[in-house]
């Protein structure tokens, strides 16, 4: 066993221990924290592949920005695990159904003949930059899917905005162009006076 | 490339290389640290200096040896560990702090030749690290068990993660300009003729401002330290710390702040390139360039007041964004005709 793959065996079982922390940890805060930890290994692992910009990209985008934000809403909300964990064995026998089935489907795509010949990572020139090959691509021949996925991402934060706004009678507001376009002379009124003698 | 290291190299056989990267990574870290120590003296002394006190003077000439002091006071305390505080990610999280920090400083060179990983993909890889900077801040908050570092911490996640955009934007125009996410690349591509002019801070200025604001806010440096506020929230999401601890927070912060000034000379103004023509390049000026937008940290604290929260959220959203957005634009547009001399 080469280096390499130490390297990735080692980064698998910790995304997959990671994946079972998600789902047993009795904490959410815990669970949160347990995707943190699988999103990191899985970067590990496109690395290996010298995928390096879509392993840095999931780190700055998923761990950075999404899981942050997850954090953040998990912590505020007060779960009350006991309810959480009722009728655990009813939905038991759908849940492990579905599971089966998405067992059986990686093991079909990953068995396929196309994946089957693959079995070793491509190797490249040290000048290679995958950043640079993943833009050409994303914008020659992938443009017009690229594009759409964009398109509809943009839908979806114009919709969740959308859902956010409403109208609210008696709420206190400040103007801010206004305040920045205050003068002293608006506010302030300079009154020469005398200077009094000192009462005694 | 070193001559007199290859007897050595032939002795270690394989283990070389794991040794030699260890040894540059203790000379990248040794004075980086010793860089933070003098930094919180700088910071003391130059506020002092800009509110006409004295400034630490006691210990060593100067208060030459006051950061030794503070750092062997804060060895020697007690690390307290509040009831009903969740232990190991308590511990964790001073740890989170730190660890990108450092982590970020693989990428970035010193010169032409000095850097630890000449690495592609380096301003996103920098920003990928400094994205990870909130989790210790988060952590903290929510394993202190208390209300106050509670508040901290969900201010700073929000606040990080607002300025965080404008700051991958700036980022943006700074590769297009460049063409290059390597970052000694990107300061070749600032070497001309012209000296200074031949920056990106130029062309870029108001990127610059942007990236420089949204640093500070990054590091939860005054005005924008309402993770801390201290007349608000005690001192926000470390308030329960204490001894090494609360010292490895304070390490992890002024790291970072090292990490955006060395940041922002190297892509807005030309890293070790020297600002007149018929001086050399050199690693001097790095360090000149590093000094004065530590200097601007520190200015900016000694000068302006807290920034309301509210207000805060607003600078970022609506004036930032927008800003960082459309300059990327109008880079786009006149990086096409002939106009575009950098």
């Amino acid at each position: 066993m080469s280096f390499f793959d130490v390297v990735f065996y080692l980064f698998a079982a910790i995304t997959v221990m990671a994946g079972m922390g998600v789902v047993l940890a009795r904490n959410p805060v815990h669970a949160a924290l347990f995707l943190v930890l699988a999103f990191c290994s899985c970067a590990g692992i496109w690395m290996l592949l010298e995928a390096e910009f879509l392993a840095i990209t999931l780190i700055l985008v998923y761990v950075g920005a999404v899981m942050v934000l997850f954090l953040f809403v998990v912590m505020m909300l007060d779960l009350n695990l006991v309810k959480l964990r009722e009728g655990f064995w009813r939905w038991f026998p759908f849940g492990a159904l579905i599971a089966g089935l998405m067992v059986f489907e990686m093991v079909w795509v990953l068995g396929s003949r196309q994946t089957a010949d693959v079995t070793t990572a491509v190797v490249h020139a040290a000048d290679y930059s995958n950043t640079k090959e993943l833009g050409r691509l994303l914008y020659t021949q992938y443009v017009y899917p690229f594009e759409i996925a964009a398109v509809i991402l943009l839908v979806a934060m114009v919709a969740a905005i959308a859902l956010t706004l409403r109208r609210r009678q008696g709420v206190k507001t400040q103007n801010i162009s206004e305040q920045v376009k205050a003068k002293k002379a608006d506010r302030l009124r300079i009154v020469k006076m005398k200077s009094e003698p000192k009462q005694s | 490339m070193m001559e007199w290291l290859q007897p050595i190299q032939t002795l270690l056989g394989p283990a070389w290389l794991p040794i030699w990267t260890v040894l540059k990574i203790v000379l990248i870290i040794a004075p980086l640290m010793g860089g933070v120590a003098y930094l919180t003296l700088a910071e003391r002394k130059v506020i002092g200096w800009m509110q006409i006190r004295i400034g630490p003077n006691r210990v060593g000439y100067f208060g030459l040896l006051q950061p030794l002091a503070d750092g062997l006071k804060l060895f020697m305390k007690e690390i307290i560990i509040p009831s009903g505080a969740n232990k190991f990610l308590f511990i964790l999280a001073p740890i989170m702090t730190l660890m990108p920090a450092l982590a970020a400083w693989a990428v970035v060179p010193f010169n032409a030749e000095l850097v630890l990983s000449n690495v592609n993909a380096g301003l996103l890889y920098i920003l990928a690290m400094t994205s990870l900077g909130v989790y210790g801040v988060i952590i903290a908050g929510w394993a202190s068990n208390s209300k106050y570092a509670f508040l901290g911490c969900l201010r700073s996640a929000a606040q990080i993660v607002s300025y965080e955009i404008a700051m991958g934007f700036a980022l943006v125009c700074v590769l297009m300009a460049a063409q290059s996410l390597n970052l000694g690349d990107i300061v070749r591509a600032q070497h001309g003729n012209y000296g200074m002019l031949n920056w990106y801070i130029i062309p870029l200025f108001p990127v610059f401002l942007v990236y420089l604001i949204s640093g500070v806010a990054e590091t939860n440096r005054a005005p924008f330290d309402v993770a801390e506020g201290e007349s608000e929230i005690v001192a926000g999401f470390h308030v329960e710390y204490s001894g090494m601890a609360f010292a490895l927070f304070f390490l992890g912060e002024y790291a970072n702040m090292i990490l955006i000034a060395f940041l922002t000379s190297i892509m807005f103004l030309g890293g070790w390139l020297s600002p007149v023509p018929f001086l050399p390049d050199s690693i001097v000026w790095m360090f000149a360039k590093v000094a004065f937008v530590l200097f601007l940290f520190l200015w900016f604290r000694a000068t302006f007041p807290r920034y309301r929260y509210d207000q805060l959220m607003r600078l970022g959203w609506k004036i930032f964004i927008p800003i960082s957005l459309l300059w990327v634009v109008v880079v786009g547009a006149w990086m096409q005709t002939s106009y575009w001399l950098w």
